[in-house]
């Protein structure tokens, strides 16, 4: 199976957030690959191995992203889990949106032919949720969204995909090639099957880390480097973040020495109950 | 000034909560772009929700059936939603920002050629939306550049539509051509629940990975039944397989702003966070002090759940008596 991931670069979510000139500052961002999309890549690993021989790849993992230079790192980061080559586009941060992204990504799998997208279902900092629905529209795929598990099935022609929705967990069929994006269960032990893996395999808990030899190995492996025409991307941008600005702070409120204290406030003071 | 299409889900021949909210939605980009108001329902039997959807002040309602749109797929149900958007002139497409609506609306989107606004909770005017971001640390104001404009709204933000009476036109739709590219429902995974929904409880009870064990969600659910709130877990709890995924509150499950929040053994991690900031009142019972959670919270308590909660559930009865 030919996969193809996509790898943004995301600021730490952990690092305090800054304003500069109504927008977050990232001039001091730590940055890091979307969590999300780092699942993507395991789980795109997992449908790509043997889980007890990893070292044998039955298939190939492409991860691809779009922005300036130093997202290269990023690329070798998910290259040093085991990726076998990356492709990063030139852009700059401000001039993609979710349109410009799916219109990249269209190019990209419209010359490489890859048997599957895999996507983070969100970035978790701009929280769109939106580019693998945008691609799959635009290839006229079938797509299953906020997967939290993947099953191989007809012979490696179709996957079963368990979808996170309100009412609980949705089984949806998809025929290859097909979009699929990621919840974050999708890292867990047993998750995703590929057919070739024994079925009682588990994996450990979360994404793997990457290996000194991974790292190693991830300097000589294939990062293309190209650009939006080059691509053949002529999309503009659709939206546009006009301004950004933080939340009114939430006060710590008081804490409370007992619960009838607490029951007390909460009818007199807040009068919730 | 185009036309609006709404989006709103229906099942078991009634409309689903989140509609409502779409209807919300609606109004308010009614009221910053004018043109006609139209709503859209689709499924295979939905002339009862349609006919609920008709006392809202719409311009027309339409509805498209088919037993092949019994479940909804955005492969199948995109194309119609944006077919219709065509044959309407419409200048803005919307619906709930729920696992329906954010897995079919990017998609619409796309076939549109359209800008999205995702996830919005609030309209500026025609073209501008403010959203929350980076996990509700950051809001956004986001300008759709595109003629047309799809918009989905946080349920949250948008709250409950009331009927305003008379009776708009409902119009049956051919679903034309129904292909599904190779996608299948297969079956939904679920458990049904007495208590109300999660993202439109007054009162949400949640616990955390200090709950230990599923057994001990026993008496949070039964605070749940004192204040007729719902339940709500932390990620931990869920990944610990304490209670079922759907339960999760947190930028991954489900956002929830009720009026009173009860977060137990709840340390507050900033996923956990960005799903129920919204709360009016915040209470947290953890017994570590230093609990991230203190500092969103309105009235914390330092304390196990084990000993606090007994007394909690003694004292509301005391107080619901009273």
């Amino acid at each position: 199976m030919k996969i193809l991931v996509t790898a943004k670069r995301i600021p730490d979510p952990t690092q305090k957030l800054k304003l500069k000139d109504n927008a977050i500052d990232l001039g001091a961002a730590n940055w890091q690959l979307n969590q999300f999309d780092e699942y993507a890549v395991e789980a795109a690993l997992r449908l790509t191995e043997d889980g007890a021989n990893q070292a044998a790849r039955l298939g190939q993992v492409t991860v691809a992203t779009l922005g300036p230079a130093d997202v290269a790192t990023q690329l070798r980061s998910a290259l040093a889990m085991g990726a076998d080559k990356a492709i990063r586009v030139d852009a700059k941060d401000e001039a993609l949106d979710a349109n410009v992204v799916a219109q990249t990504l269209l190019k990209i799998v419209q010359r490489d032919q890859p048997d599957l997208v895999l996507l983070g279902k969100l970035a978790a900092d701009n929280e769109g949720n939106d580019v693998g629905q945008r691609l799959a529209a635009l290839l006229g795929w079938p797509q299953a969204t906020f997967a939290c598990s993947i099953q191989v099935t007809d012979g490696g022609k179709a996957l079963v995909v368990g979808r996170e929705v309100d009412a609980g967990v949705e089984l949806k069929k998809v025929r290859l090639p097909a979009v699929v994006t990621v919840d974050l269960r999708i890292v867990s032990p047993q998750a995703v099957k590929n057919g070739r893996t024994a079925a009682t395999f588990s994996y450990p808990e979360g994404p793997r880390y990457a290996t000194l030899k991974g790292i190693r190995a991830a300097k000589d492996k294939p990062l293309e480097q190209t650009t939006l025409a080059q691509l053949g991307v002529s999309a503009a941008m659709k939206t546009k973040v006009l301004k950004a600005d933080m939340p009114p702070a939430r006060q710590a409120g008081k804490k409370v020495a007992s619960i009838p204290e607490l029951v007390e406030k909460l009818h007199k003071e807040a009068k919730v109950i | 000034m185009g036309n609006i299409l709404v989006f709103l889900e229906q099942a078991e021949r009634r409309l689903r909560p989140a509609a409502f909210s779409a209807i919300s939605l609606a109004a308010a980009l009614h009221k910053a772009n004018g043109g006609k108001l139209f709503f859209v329902l689709i499924g295979d039997s939905v002339a009862d929700a349609a006919k609920e959807a008709a006392s809202f002040g719409a311009d027309g309602v339409f509805t498209v059936e088919a037993p092949a749109l019994k479940n909804c797929l955005a492969e199948t149900y995109a194309p119609i939603v944006a077919r219709i958007a065509k044959e309407q002139g419409v200048s803005h497409v919307a619906g709930c920002a729920t696992a329906v609506g954010k897995d079919m609306l990017p998609r619409v989107a796309a076939m549109l050629d359209a800008g999205l606004a995702p996830d919005v909770s609030a309209v500026l005017s025609a073209k501008q939306f403010r959203r929350a971001a980076y996990a509700g640390n950051a809001l956004q104001t986001l300008e759709v550049l595109s003629d047309v404009v799809v918009v989905s709204g946080r349920q949250t933000d948008f709250p409950r539509a009331q009927p305003s009476g008379g009776s708009s036109p409902v119009t049956a739709v051919a679903p034309g051509s129904i292909d599904a590219l190779g996608a299948e429902f297969v079956e939904l995974q679920t458990q049904k629940r007495d208590r109300p929904d999660l993202t439109e409880a007054r009162v949400v009870v949640s616990g955390g990975r200090g709950m230990k064990e599923a057994k001990n969600f026993a008496v949070l659910e039964q605070l749940c039944d004192v204040l007729g709130g719902a339940l709500g877990a932390s990620r931990a709890a869920c990944d610990a397989g304490m209670v079922p995924n759907d339960l999760q509150v947190g930028q991954t499950g489900k956002v929830v702003a009720p009026d009173l929040y009860i977060a137990v053994a709840i340390s507050g991690a900033i996923q956990h966070l960005a799903g129920m900031k919204g709360s009016k009142v915040i209470v947290a019972i953890n017994k570590d002090p230093e609990a991230p959670i203190f500092q969103v919270a309105d009235y914390g308590f330092v304390g196990t759940w084990e000993k606090a909660l007994p007394e909690l559930l003694a004292e509301l009865k005391k107080q619901k008596s009273a």
